[in-house]
């Protein structure tokens, strides 16, 4: 099975941005069969009575049924984050097959691009409270305080500051990530920029990346200070 | 990630570690990680982990005739032979698979189908099961503490560091005969790409490519069997960042929480499908358990 990568629409600031890194979705793809030696045998005989979710094979709506009963409430984690959205339910769908079709990729994207809420202005705050907030994996867990903001912890996944040695590859390397875009009109760099942390599936359909604002784990004024820990001249992303 | 962690800051060096981690080991062996676990400095990708991973590697080297995990082994066969709960009575009349008693090479064979409750098990599972229906603890005395947490041991911890080592040196082979057993590694394998929560998160998210890491942790592509049958039988393993033995059932259950969804149930149906899905894929692995793990 050869990857496929979702469309996008490629307009030339896209391209420039090039998150194409980012595009998860398609990893590779997992093997029919290879790894259950039994798996092919019980496709017919299986009796699937204590959940039809198994006959499937898929993450479907069954299958999220039955996965709710071995799931209890904890501290901030109710029961409603086992309830997917639509963006989730495909995305999920498309892992499970091992392609994410090209107009379903557009569908997604679609979606998600009525998700987004960029305010007009600039949109650039301070790159040392960016770099705290890219730094801080806390917030959202079940132990986790519901009150602490979270962080975006930008680091577990993306390499950002030189200075920083323990960052993550299953994003790719934001380093120089304002040095690159130099030619990139201010105010669209900032836009697009603060669009992908805001929801990233509006650009790359089933990208790995949390949709931060849309799923409200971070703020206006913390995605803006994340926008300028990414373009600032001054910020240690855009020096050597 | 989890969420609390501490660094340690040296000139021009980075250790990670968890607080308080360490403090089961003597100073000697801390001195270990905290050099062999110490990052190089900071040039190109991909070096830090390496660095890691060989700190990982001397580390077991150094322990390999005092693996931490053993004082777990030892307390596990007490808990196994000792006369406990309301019954009185020890776990010798537990049957893992291969009938009441018989500890012998039953990890390398579980999770599997067990007909008088209708329903695959894996390890800790049916010891659960064992301790609720020979002991006659309920299920709530039985979890008080499914997992350690410093001189809060948890009973399950032991018994599988134990259990797990008397397969050591065998190959994983997990039936996948009866048809809940064909079942199970299915909806594993159907779980694993569940995408949910505040973060989009899946198994999937971080376990479905290889050659990737979140921070400095190498991650296992849990899809490429090659992948999983080399880290599969490291578990139960003794985590030297948290100082305590962990299991899958533990596993199952921190992976969750990191991606933002409420707690599993220990012993649950999901956790099962999971631990399913990956001993099959484990399949031909050689149990080495208790492992040493970051």
């Amino acid at each position: 099975v050869s990857r496929r990568r979702p469309a996008r629409a490629c307009t030339a600031i896209a391209a420039v941005l090039a998150f194409a890194g980012a595009a998860g979705c398609t990893g590779p793809a997992p093997s029919a069969s290879g790894a259950a030696p039994g798996a092919a045998a019980g496709a017919g005989t299986a009796a699937p009575a204590a959940s039809g979710a198994a006959a499937a094979g898929l993450p479907d709506a069954s299958l999220l049924a039955w996965m709710r009963e071995s799931f209890v409430a904890r501290g901030q984690a109710g029961l409603d984050r086992l309830d997917q959205d639509d963006t989730q339910r495909r995305c999920s769908m498309a892992a499970a097959r091992g392609g994410l079709p090209p107009d379903e990729a557009e569908s997604i994207r679609r979606d998600n691009q009525a998700l987004l809420r960029i305010p007009t202005g600039p949109l650039a705050g301070s790159w040392t409270r960016g770099e705290a907030i890219a730094q801080n994996g806390v917030g959202r867990q079940f132990s986790d305080p519901p009150d602490v903001p979270s962080g975006g912890n930008c680091y577990a996944c993306h390499r950002l500051s030189a200075q920083e040695i323990a960052f993550g590859t299953i994003g790719p390397s934001l380093h120089q990530y304002g040095r690159l875009r130099a030619g990139v009109p201010r105010e669209i760099l900032e836009r697009e920029t603060y669009g992908h942390i805001y929801d990233a599936q509006a650009y790359t359909a089933c990208s790995l990346m949390p949709r931060f604002g849309a799923r409200g784990i971070l703020d206006d004024a913390q995605i803006r200070d994340l926008v300028a820990l990414l373009l600032d001249p001054d910020s240690p992303v855009n020096r050597p | 990630v989890p969420a609390s962690r501490s660094f340690i800051r040296l000139p021009g060096r980075c250790v990670r570690t968890a607080a308080g981690g360490l403090l089961r080991l003597g100073a000697a062996l801390a001195a270990t990680v905290l050099l062999h676990g110490t990052v190089g400095a900071a040039d190109p990708a991909g070096t830090p982990a390496d660095s890691t991973a060989r700190g990982i590697a001397r580390y077991r080297e150094a322990v390999a005739d005092s693996n931490p995990g053993e004082l777990w082994e030892v307390r596990g066969e007490a808990l196994w032979t000792e006369r406990r709960g309301p019954r009185n009575v020890s776990l010798e009349g537990c049957d893992l698979g291969k009938g009441p008693g018989v500890v012998d090479g039953a990890y390398a064979l579980l999770p599997r189908y067990f007909a008088d409750v209708d329903r695959v098990m894996d390890l800790e599972t049916r010891l659960l099961h064992c301790m609720m229906t020979l002991q006659g603890f309920t299920r709530a005395q039985a979890l008080r503490r499914p997992f350690g947490a410093g001189a809060l041991r948890s009973d399950f911890e032991a018994l599988a560091a134990w259990i797990a080592g008397r397969s050591r040196g065998l190959e994983m082979d997990p039936p996948q005969v009866w048809p809940k057993e064909i079942e199970a590694y299915r909806l594993g394998r159907s779980l694993f790409f569940v995408r949910a929560g505040t973060h989009d998160f899946a198994c999937h998210t971080c376990h479905g490519q290889s050659g990737r890491r979140i921070r400095l942790q190498e991650l296992p592509d849990l899809l490429d069997p090659a992948s999983v049958r080399a880290i599969y039988g490291s578990w139960p393993a003794y985590r030297v960042s948290q100082g305590e033995m962990r299991t899958l059932q533990w596993r199952m259950n921190d992976c969750f929480r990191q991606q933002r969804l409420p707690e599993l149930v220990f012993g649950s149906d999901v956790s099962v499908a999971l631990i399913t899905f990956l001993a099959v894929n484990a399949r031909g692995g050689i149990v080495d358990a208790p492992g040493v793990r970051r």
